[in-house]
């Protein structure tokens, strides 16, 4: 028969600083251990929303990203003759060409240069991408040496603003837009005429092709026919996949290094939890040799004092989670070692998270409390009653 | 209710509820040897009211703890009910304490988090009692030792003798076979020990329980019904 549970939590309330002090300890450390994970979360989150599930993206075979990719205009003519591309309402075919470079620009808020991906793109892009709108100015002309960024170049990077000009490529370049891609990877590029940017940077090749599929369903098909056609050298993903991959490296380096970091930590907050328990043991030997005397088993002690550490752990991993949910509302701004191009993206915090960090607590109180709790379940009646 | 040393009563063909026979207890430390009971022979009938006295070190407590089972004999048999306690497991032993032994302690060992209520209900959480069932024996307990309108107060808002009526109410809530009090009044003073020793002696005269009782004071031992003396681990009266 188990020791009542009300007897167990009554004992850390009664304790209340040293619960508090120690429950704070492991605070801290779930408090990093859930916030690094909602970095990698929210990139990879970021990533994988700014791709569609129907689109398919080309590159060349063995780039990783559209930057070291680059597909000729004959190749470009064979993928735009497919004809599971979509069709529009207004009869365009749902196809675009795109050459994607990167600049360097100045970051706002430190002046300190960061790159940032131009996109060259046309008429069918913003049919491809539904969740870019523009938010302030309006769409760059074809044929123009103007552009638009995204909200966080607009937020992010000094020269941005509306109607300033940014020179690369030999030109000037006007902004004449800003659009929200809704928190996507799209809201950290600049978007212009295709046409104008392959001239701009003497480029002969674009970087990629992205269209949508009339069938989803036909993926494998498309993908089947492009990999396999001898006259081209290319590799098909659908759009959500090929971002996804582009978060792979950053997200598990910012989840292996924060969970790493946040073991370190936790080994000084299971040695808190261990000393509180092992003082609460001590403190409270009469009442073990009593609840012994009185019937209950090892077993029920053991479970006590597990249960109270336990409970310590849990009031830790919730005041740390409460703590890092509050990280969601910061967006931060790094490089991915994939595309080397910034991307800005916020905290997200996700059920499995919350699981991950309760179970990452509860096992610090488990550890932190077993060796105590054993010393208590162990201690001969006669022994502990001698301590009243 | 006087007591001087009394023999035991005559058995009249009852059987012993405590019988204890050949029980000795010694502790070694290093190569030394400490004799703390030796081949003692006792039996306590049902009902008997038992007063244990001697001097420290004498080994009353540590008999006490035998025959309660929460020490183990280094030989000989102590029959509880006609169990031999000593042969039990230990959580065979846990199992037999809840159902069979109710303890009153010196420093009456309430948990301090838990209320009066809380702290008499405690053993009955062993039990597969009800909660309403649970409830009210608290509650005819706690009327017992009369505490109903204390029993939301925690150990530290109850004087001495109070909490030695909680300590009292614990020990009978499961209705135990006997009950086992080590110095009940050692930490008393005058007066509210007379009405712990009352309430003892009202136990055992209204209820029919089976005392036995560890006490120093000569006045204590005099609510018993018998006297047994012990020195150096050994019965002498």
């Amino acid at each position: 028969m188990a020791i009542p549970l009300g007897y167990i939590a009554r004992n850390l309330l009664a304790r209340r600083l040293t619960t508090a002090l120690t429950a704070g300890g492991m605070a801290l450390v779930v408090y990093v251990f859930a916030s690094v994970l909602m970095l990698a979360a929210g990139l990879r989150q970021t990533l994988v929303s700014t791709g569609q599930d129907d689109n398919v993206v080309v590159i060349r075979r063995g780039s990783q990203t559209e930057v070291q990719s680059g597909i000729d205009r004959s190749q470009t003519g064979i993928i735009e003759s497919l004809p599971d591309i979509a069709v529009a309402a207004d009869g365009m075919r749902l196809v675009s060409k795109e050459p994607v470079v990167l600049i360097s620009l100045p970051k706002r808020a430190t002046g300190k240069p960061a790159n940032v991906v131009i996109r060259g793109v046309t008429a069918a892009s913003l049919d491809l991408r539904p969740q870019v709108r523009l938010v302030e100015g309006r769409m760059f002309r074809p044929g123009t040496s103007e552009v638009v960024v995204g909200r966080s170049i607009a937020t992010g990077f000094r020269g941005t603003d509306l109607g300033e000009t940014l020179r690369f490529a030999s030109r000037d370049w006007t902004i004449v837009g800003v659009f929200d891609a809704g928190h996507t990877g799209f809201d950290s590029e600049i978007w212009g005429d295709a046409e104008q940017m392959l001239q701009a940077f003497r480029r002969p090749v674009f970087s990629s092709v992205i269209f949508r599929l009339a069938d989803p369903d036909r993926f494998d098909a498309v993908k089947a026919t492009l990999e396999n056609d001898p006259r081209l050298t290319l590799e098909v993903k659908r759009e959500r996949q090929f971002y996804a991959d582009q978060s792979q490296a950053l997200a598990k380096f910012i989840s292996t290094l924060g969970t790493g970091i946040s073991i370190i930590f936790s080994i000084g907050a299971v040695i808190g939890a261990a000393i509180t328990m092992y003082a609460s043991v001590a403190s409270r030997t009469a009442e073990i040799g009593t609840l012994r005397a009185l019937g209950f088993s090892r077993g029920a002690i053991l479970l006590a004092f597990l249960i109270e550490a336990l409970l310590l752990g849990l009031i830790g991993g919730i005041a740390g989670l409460v703590g890092a949910s509050a990280m969601q509302a910061l967006t931060i701004s790094t490089t991915n070692f994939q595309t080397f191009a910034e991307i800005a993206f916020s905290f997200t915090l996700t059920p499995g998270i919350v699981v991950a960090s309760l179970a990452f607590a509860l096992a610090m109180g488990f550890i932190g409390g077993f060796l105590p709790a054993a010393r208590a379940a162990r201690m001969k009646i006669v022994d502990a009653l001698r301590a009243a | 209710m006087s007591a001087a040393a009394q023999p035991a009563p005559a058995a009249e063909g009852r059987q012993p509820l405590v019988a204890i026979h050949g029980l000795s207890k010694y502790y070694v430390r290093g190569d030394q040897v400490i004799p703390v009971l030796v081949d003692l022979d006792l039996d306590v009938y049902a009902g008997e009211y038992v007063a244990l006295m001697g001097p420290s070190g004498s080994g009353k407590s540590t008999l006490l703890n035998l025959i309660a089972g929460i020490d183990k004999p280094s030989s000989g048999e102590i029959r509880v009910t006609g169990v031999d306690i000593a042969a039990l497991s230990d959580s065979e032993l846990a199992l037999w304490r809840s159902m069979h032994v109710g303890f009153i302690f010196q420093f009456y060992n309430l948990m301090p988090v838990l209320t009066a209520f809380g702290n008499v209900e405690l053993p009955l959480q062993l039990t597969t009692l009800s909660r309403a069932e649970r409830r009210e024996r608290v509650a005819t307990a706690l009327e017992l030792v009369g505490l109903t309108d204390r029993a939301t107060h925690l150990p530290n808002e109850l004087s001495g003798g109070q909490q030695q009526r909680v300590a009292i109410a614990r020990a009978l809530i499961t209705d135990p076979t006997l009950i086992v009090a080590d110095e009940p009044t050692g930490d008393l003073d005058r007066v509210t020990a007379q009405e712990i020793l009352g309430l003892l002696a009202r136990l055992n005269d209204e209820l029919g329980k089976t005392i036995i009782m560890v006490t120093h004071d000569p006045k204590a031992a005099e609510t018993a019904h018998r006297l047994i003396h012990l020195e150096k681990g050994v019965l002498v009266g």
